[in-house]
Parts: C-alpha cells; structure tokens; sequence
C-alpha cells in the first residue's frame, strides 16, 4: 500500500463498497474480482447491466470479460507503460482536470515530462495494445465523472507494484477523479482482515494507525500508555527481511501467529531452509499447517467462531464478530495466548475481554478514537476515519484535501519484468486465485464442497501452445523454473494467451511457489508472484 | 438452535452472516438480510465457511519438539517453554534476534495485542503480517 499512502496520504480503498451502485465506469486492472471478491464481482456485474462501463485491463479472459466495454490484454508485467499511455492521451488531448490539478494537486510538471514520452505509438509496442485502444480508454476515463479504479494482487505482486500502484494513483489524480462519491482508487484487500492488521500496527514502521515508530513524540506517547521505557526507534525488518535473516542466522527466534509463509511465499524451499536454520520457531494456528509442522512449538488457537472480535473489510469498515461456541478441545483465542506469553515473559497483560482492548486502541489510534463495541453492536460497522464517538465514520476519503494535505504526482518509468522469457525457460508463468479456494488453502481446502469443485492443481496453457508441445486436456505436465519444479493437470484454455501459463497457490501437493521469482518491490516488498519464466513438458 | 452474527472469515468484502448452532456445534450460516454489504447474499465460500470450524483436523492441545517429533504438552509447559526461549534468546543475542508474524485472518484486537508484545515486551519493531496486500 505504500504506493498510495505516497502519493495520497492513506492507502485505504477511497470509496464504499454501497458505491459502485453509483458509479458510470469500472477501470478494474490486475482484480480477478469475481473470483477473488465475489460479491463485489457482482456489484460490478449488476452496474454494467444497468448501463456503467467497465474497461477492464488483464491478460486472462476471466469472468469480468464478457461485461466489459472494452478488455485490454496486455503483456504481463506493462501496467506502467500503459497507464503512462494512457495519461499521455489525457495530456496532449487536454482532457485532464486542470482545476483540481493546480489546487490539490502538485508536481504535475514531474508527471508531464515523464509520461510525455509514452505516445500510444510507443506503448504499443511495449505492452501489445493497439495506440487507438489506448486512446479510446484514456477519452473514456477522463470523459466519465464518476469513475473507479479498482485493483488487487494483479499489480501489487511486481517488483514493480509501488509503482503500478503510484501510476493508479497518478490517472485518478490528472482526472480529478478522487474525492467524490463512487469516484476514487480502490485496492481490494485479499484476507479478512489484511486491512485492520495493517491498521493495527502489524508492520515494521508504525504502531497502530499508522504513527511511525521514528517519531519520539508517537514513542513517547505509547511509552506512557504502556508503561514502558525505550521502544525500539528504529523500523524493523519485514516478513521478507526475517526470511532473509533466518538463512543467514541472524535473526534466532520467529514467532507466527495464524499464517501458513511455508505455502504463500515465493520459493517455498527457502523459506524452508530460512525456517530450520531457527533456533526457535513458535507457531499458533487453529490446525497443523506446513510451517506448524516445523515448529518447536505449536499453540492450538481457536477458529472466528469461538470468539469475540472485530475485522476491518476493504472498504476500512470496522465489524464486530460474536462468539457462538465454546473453544473446541483445550485451543484458546489468539488473544489469550498473546496475554499468557506476555504475563510468563514478566509483562502483565491484563484484559478480561476483547472490548477492553479496543478500549485501548480507541485511546492511542485516532482514526479508531470513536470505534467502540457500544456502537458496533447497534450498527453494521463504522469506516474509519471515525476520530471520536460522535463521529459518524467515514464513507469516502479525501474529499476537499487529501489525507496528506495535497496530492502528490509520482510519475514511473516503465521497468520490465525481472525474469522474461528465453530460449530455454519459453513461458511466462502468472499466479493467482480461483473462485473456489482461499489463500494457501489451509481452511477451504478441509471444506468438502469446495474441494470437490476443484481437487486439483492445474496449469491453464492456451491451444496453440498445447498444440505445439502433444498436450491434451488434463494431461499430467510438469513445469519448472529456475528454482524448482512442480507437477500439475494441463487445463486447455484460450482463457490464458499464447506463450503465458497460469496457476495458483492454493494446493500444498503441487506448491506452485516452489517456481515463483523471489524478487520484491524495493519498498511494499510485495514478491513478484504475477511473472517468472518456466519450461513446461508433458510427463510421460 | 441459536443464532450468532458473524463475520465471513475469508476475503476483505467482508459479507456478514449469522452461524447457526446446536449443542455447541455450527452446523449453518445464513446470510444477513439487511446489512449493506452483502444484502442477504454469499457467495459459495460464505455458504461453506462453517464447515472447517468442526474438522477433526483441528489442534486441540499445545505440542512441543522432542527430537523429530512434536508430542503433545499441557498450556502450562508450552506457554513458559516460548516465553523463557524468546527472553533467553532476547537476552544472548539482542532483541533483533527475535521476529512477529501476525495475521490477516485474525481480529484487530489480536494484531494490536501482538504488535504490543512484539514492541513493549520483546522491544523490537520487526513484526509484520505475511500478506502485504
Ligand atoms: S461470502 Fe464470499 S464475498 Fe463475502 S466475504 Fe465471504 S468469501 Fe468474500
């Protein structure tokens, strides 16, 4: 998210889901949204069929294809390059807001003399569509006033996912189409609750709501609350960081509460490697995953339904969940547990109940100040920003300033791909989600409905390429990349185009991030999980 | 049977449902009719959200390493087993030594109450959640 919280000051979706009822144009880029969001897919859905547009940039003719006005299927990995064709045609063609650039706006002239280079012509070529598209989506964002960008892990997992993000935030700013109602930037969080972790603090720079762990006024003011001297001043090491560490035997201990990395990092066998070279490993989860079966120690949690608590869906709308059965066996709430190591550790914790802790957080975190349980359980949620208890919450953001005062135009060079296809490694091979599963399967794949939707692994490969190389519908194939090599069904597919392969992560037998590149973007550290060469052969 | 409004553990829509129990076991979820989210609709992951809450699969007792294997312990053992490790750990090598993986699946209530043990009682800022979308 560290593209927008750059350019705008937060990296929250701008809108409310209740707006795309309103909206006149979908620009939905690197969202399988129907099968990631599905509600949300089909919110979408319903706006085309009553008349919205929907351009919608993805190389796979997913579901959303069949409504969209027009589906650009560019070459992996070229976002930047065509969003930056795009801004040129606003540019040069004058359709660019130029109010609400000079007034909330700064460093257009930055953005000018970069994208001034990306002439249709040139993007053409880069990313495969034809200029007249490129101009014909460029008038038809700029010409719709209510407009939405939307998009998820499709341009995030690049080694360029800031800077497709920034280029995102960059189209909506040139447009003035941010700050109004059904009209903003909107990135779809893939978890439950991925958007209140990071709200929380669960990152190496800030505590909760996003206060820097550098600022000693913000140290100071969570020393006090927590009576405690000395909080670490300087930012921590990411996920990525400690996998790093952990091979290299500087960091000894990690400690993971109610995440699978064995499955959802690329290039599992590091991660394999990293995590045996611990001296301790401490996992908490609710069954025995891949990485709890390395562990020294594992903590049996309980599941959403054996406690209070509140999440935040990607729209920053705070939900109060209820317990409705007791814990099963001995398992205990991942609160509980934090509280116990914590007290055994020689810090007493002492909270009776989840809402005394968001007591606490109401009183540390300003944009929770007015999040209470009283008002949780007579409402559907509040969204954030809601500073105190008068407060409404908030339903779109950056309405007459954004969150950083002005908008800040961060113009991006396009960079290609970091592994491209060559002679011997001749596909590119993309990763995503299917409808069915979720995430690293851990839960959908014990749910026997779901599973007998979809048992196996697959790789989708288009007809000339199976063609070409004796495949057949479900033939066993086998795929490797530089780093390793994993076996899976061919589905026959022109849903993928020519020379791209495409699979996902959900399946522990076929680990498809055995294959994936371990090249992150230099400041979201988000691994680049959308392209890597492989060779692809059918097994005999 | 009783009803219980909850959450859709699984993407950031965020749909609510009621589970539906009896005798101490979700056997349904029923979508909420009036919320603005999801407006009486799930999709098919919603519908079958309950179904792993029940799996014999799931951890009923802490285990801890014993050579290649993890036997089981009681809370007592393993609750003071991690919190002397990571003291002991914290003290020989420095509280950079030590790492926090929370999650995106569990409340906000937890990832605050995690980032403060990383933070207050460990002292260090290298706590993060695994997915960065
Ligand atoms: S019901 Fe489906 S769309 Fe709704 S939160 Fe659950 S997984 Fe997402």
């Amino acid at each position: 998210m560290a593209g927008l919280a750059a350019t705008f000051g937060s990296g929250a979706m701008t809108n409310s889901i209740s707006e795309f009822d309103e909206a006149d144009l979908f620009f939905v880029i690197g969202s399988n949204t129907t099968a990631q969001h599905p509600l949300i897919g089909s919110r979408i859905i319903k706006a085309c069929q009553r008349g919205a547009k929907l351009i919608l940039v993805d190389p796979r003719q997913i579901q959303l294809a069949s409504f969209a006005t027009m589906h650009l299927r560019h070459n992996i990995g070229t976002d930047v390059a065509l969003i930056n064709g795009m801004m040129n045609v606003i540019i040069s063609e004058g359709l660019y807001d130029k109010e609400f650039v000079e007034k909330r706006t700064e460093d257009f002239e930055g953005l000018e003399s970069v994208v001034k280079k990306y002439t249709p012509r040139v993007v053409e070529r880069i990313s495969g569509i034809d200029a007249n598209q490129i101009e014909e989506a460029a008038r038809m964002y700029a010409g719709t006033k209510k407009a939405m960008i939307l998009y998820a892990m499709g341009i995030t997992q690049h080694a360029t996912g800031t800077d497709n993000v920034k280029s995102c935030a960059n189209l909506a700013m040139l447009t003035g189409h941010v700050g109004r109602p059904s009209t903003g930037v909107n990135p779809l969080r893939g978890q439950n609750n991925v958007q209140g972790a990071c709200d929380m603090g669960a990152l190496p720079n800030v505590f909760s709501g996003y206060q820097k762990v550098t600022d000693t006024n913000v140290r100071k003011k969570f020393e006090d609350a927590w009576g405690v001297d000395k909080l670490d001043d300087k930012v921590g090491m990411t996920v990525t960081d400690m996998i790093k560490a952990a091979q290299k035997g500087e960091l000894k201990a990690l400690y993971i509460m109610g995440e699978n990395p064995m499955m959802s990092d690329p290039d599992s066998s590091h991660v394999e490697l990293a995590l045996s070279n611990l001296d301790f490993l401490v996992v908490q989860d609710i069954f025995l995953s891949e990485t709890a079966k390395m562990a020294d120690v594992v903590l049996p949690a309980v599941s959403f339904a054996e406690k209070d608590g509140t999440y935040t869906n990607t729209e920053r709308r705070v939900q109060l969940s209820k317990k409705a059965i007791n814990p099963l066996g001995s398992a205990r709430a991942d609160w509980e547990i934090i509280c116990e190591v914590s007290r055994l550790a020689g810090y007493p914790m002492n909270y009776a109940c989840p809402s005394e802790i968001m007591h606490e957080i109401n009183m540390l975190t300003p944009s929770y100040g007015g999040i209470t349980y009283a008002r949780l359980e007579d409402s559907w949620g509040i969204q954030w920003p809601c500073p105190d208890k008068a407060h409404p919450g908030t339903g779109y953001l950056h309405k007459d300033k954004f969150a950083k005062g002005l908008g800040t135009f961060m113009p991006c060079e396009f960079k290609p791909l970091a592994e491209v296809p060559d002679d011997e490694y001749d596909f590119l091979l993309t990763t995503g989600r299917i409808y069915y599963h979720y995430h690293t399967g851990t839960m959908t794949r014990r749910i026997s409905t779901l599973e007998r939707e979809a048992p196996w692994s697959f790789i989708e490969i288009n007809p000339a390429d199976a063609n070409r190389i004796g495949i057949r519908q479900n033939d066993l194939v086998e795929v490797t990349s530089r780093r390793g090599s994993i076996k899976a069904r061919a589905e026959v597919t022109p849903r993928v185009p020519p020379r791209v392969v495409f699979s996902t992560f959900h399946f522990h037998e076929a680990s498809i991030n055995l294959l994936t590149n371990p090249v992150y973007d230099p400041v979201a550290k988000i691994p680049e999980y959308k392209g890597c060469a492989v060779k692809i052969r059918r097994c005999a | 049977m009783s009803k219980t409004l909850s959450i859709c553990p699984f993407c950031g829509c965020g749909c609510n449902f009621y589970l539906v129990t009896k005798d101490q076991r979700v056997i349904g979820v029923e979508p909420s009719p009036k919320n603005p989210i999801n407006k009486g609709m799930l999709c098919v992951k919603g519908w079958n959200a309950y179904e792993f809450i029940n799996s014999p699969q799931r951890l009923d007792h802490p285990l801890i390493r014993k050579g290649d294997s993890l036997v089981p312990a009681t809370w007592e053992e393993a609750l003071k087993y991690v919190a002397d490790r990571l003291n002991a750990i914290k003290s020989k090598y420095g509280p950079h030594s030590l790492g926090f993986l929370s999650s995106a699946k569990a409340t906000n209530e937890e990832n605050y109450l995690f980032m403060k043990m990383a933070r207050a009682v460990f002292k260090t800022n290298n706590v993060d959640h695994c997915a960065r979308l």
